[in-house]
């Protein structure tokens, strides 16, 4: 039986950790690099550090935050947010990262995937896939952070990524991000039944309940927490124990 | 002490290098025959493919040296792709030869991916003994079916049972999940990324290390 990875997202603007609702509103939650060490210490198993605002702006600026997040956080860090060329995927390489996530390049030029798995391998490309429900069974994948519809959809897209060399799929769903209820359970089905690489879900987790529904009601191999670990809502180690004792699900404890 | 990481373009070494330092030992990071050579304790890393890592030791030269490094019966510990190429050849992309510093091969995990088994095995999974007593190796004291963080589409076959240290199933797949042979270590899994257990597991290597100075 497969371990269901408990990962803690952490999106970051100008040094600060911020979380909004549907990807908007940011709040400023707290300092990146205690956070990490404080989920690393409760057994996390895995950190995503996305930078909210790259995308945007052009640029990515999380470098020393990698940096220093490395030297005592000994699980996998992934980082996102920006990444548009081989050698930005190189420096978060080189600053201590495992994989990098990628969206909004991956959807301007989808050979940059392939590329980019060719270069450095499928295990440090992570597909990063924001969806917005457009209708019934139908998504929409978006780009800039939510910000810009693509026309494409996701379940064709998840399947062209996979195609294109992609190790992983991270899918988060903008209607339901943030919102704290529970995550989209239909699309993350619907994605993990068309391709064979893990997938990571984002989006949604209010509650303990809302991890365990979406672990035992589709076949996503990890899942991406951010708000219910942010305010404390549950810690890493409650949140796990919760999965084990009242659900039977196989975490790393 | 003196531990070298081979730095030859692929992996991430600045990872295995901050779990040595959060231990409280430098390493080196270097490609430099005389580094390697004079080092109580060598780490090759990896990630990637079998052929892109193999071409890249060999542009270095690499290759010779660490099969000179060895005979000095030093320890040496590959980690992921770097315990991979320990192996006399693998079968990604064609058949590729290895360092050829372990009797065997590297092969797909032999499952049969649907959309419910997924390749890459990326995942947190149980390493257990097989026929090779803990004591005294790397996995001294590590406590049985500790969960180490896997991330890869190969294993290594080893054609002796005594070069098995422990095993993982993925899948109903038994597969090797950690080798040794003489002072010759190589994990699949990654020891730098899999929390305190994973630390424990290069704790012993440095052990190992000053041990045999």
């Amino acid at each position: 039986m497969n371990k269901t990875r408990i990962i803690a997202r952490v999106d970051v603007k100008n040094e600060y950790v911020i979380k909004g609702i549907h990807l908007e509103g940011l709040r400023k939650v707290g300092d990146p690099n205690e956070m990490a060490k404080q989920y690393f210490q409760d057994g996390v198993d895995e950190i995503i550090f996305m930078d909210a605002v790259a995308a945007y702006y052009d640029r990515n600026s999380l470098t020393h935050i990698i940096e220093r997040a490395c030297k005592d956080v000994f699980v996998p860090i992934t980082v996102g947010g920006g990444i548009r060329k081989i050698t930005d995927i190189q420096i978060a390489l080189n600053a201590g990262a495992d994989k990098t996530a990628i969206n909004t390049k991956a959807v301007q030029a989808p050979s940059f995937i392939k590329e980019a798995s060719e270069v450095f391998g499928s295990q440090c490309i992570v597909s990063s896939i924001d969806a917005l429900k457009i209708g019934p069974d139908k998504w929409e994948v978006y780009i800039d952070n939510g910000r810009e519809p693509t026309g494409l959809d996701v379940i064709e897209w998840a399947q062209k990524v996979e195609e294109l060399g992609a190790g992983e799929i991270m899918l988060t769903s903008i209607d339901k991000e943030g919102t704290k209820k529970g995550f989209d359970i239909e699309l993350n089905q619907r994605v993990s039944e068309v391709v064979s690489i893990p997938i990571i879900s984002s989006g949604g987790a209010g509650k303990g309940k809302d991890v365990a529904n979406v672990i035992d009601k589709t076949d996503i191999d990890a899942v991406a927490i951010a708000s219910l670990f942010h305010y404390k809502i549950e810690t890493v180690k409650s949140l796990k124990e919760f999965l084990v004792n009242e659900r039977k699900i196989q975490v790393r404890l | 002490m003196n531990i070298v990481v081979i730095d030859y373009g692929l992996g991430n070494i600045k990872s295995i290098k901050n779990a040595f330092e959060a231990l409280g030992v430098e390493v080196i990071l270097s490609r430099e025959k005389e580094a390697i050579l004079n080092a109580d304790g060598v780490v090759l890393p990896g990630v990637g493919a079998f052929s892109h890592g193999m071409n890249n030791l060999i542009e270095y030269g690499l290759d010779d040296i660490i099969r000179e490094y060895v005979i000095t019966d030093k320890p040496l510990l590959g980690i992921c792709l770097g315990m991979q190429m320990m192996m006399e050849e693998s079968e990604e992309f064609g058949i590729t030869k290895g360092l050829g510093l372990i009797k065997g091969r590297v092969i797909k995990i032999p499952v049969h991916q649907t959309k419910k088994i997924k390749l890459p095995h990326i995942s947190w999974n149980e390493i257990k003994v097989k026929s090779v007593d803990w004591e005294d190796t790397i996995l001294e004291d590590v406590p049985k079916d500790s969960n180490m963080y896997f991330v890869h589409t190969f294993i290594a076959k080893p054609y002796y049972k005594d070069n098995i240290l422990s095993v993982t199933e993925y899948e109903n797949v038994e597969f090797c999940s950690s080798v040794k042979k003489d002072n010759i270590y190589g994990c699949q899994f990654h020891p730098e990324k899999s929390a305190s257990m994973g630390l424990g597991i290069i704790k012993n290597f440095i052990k190992i290390c000053k041990k045999l100075k």
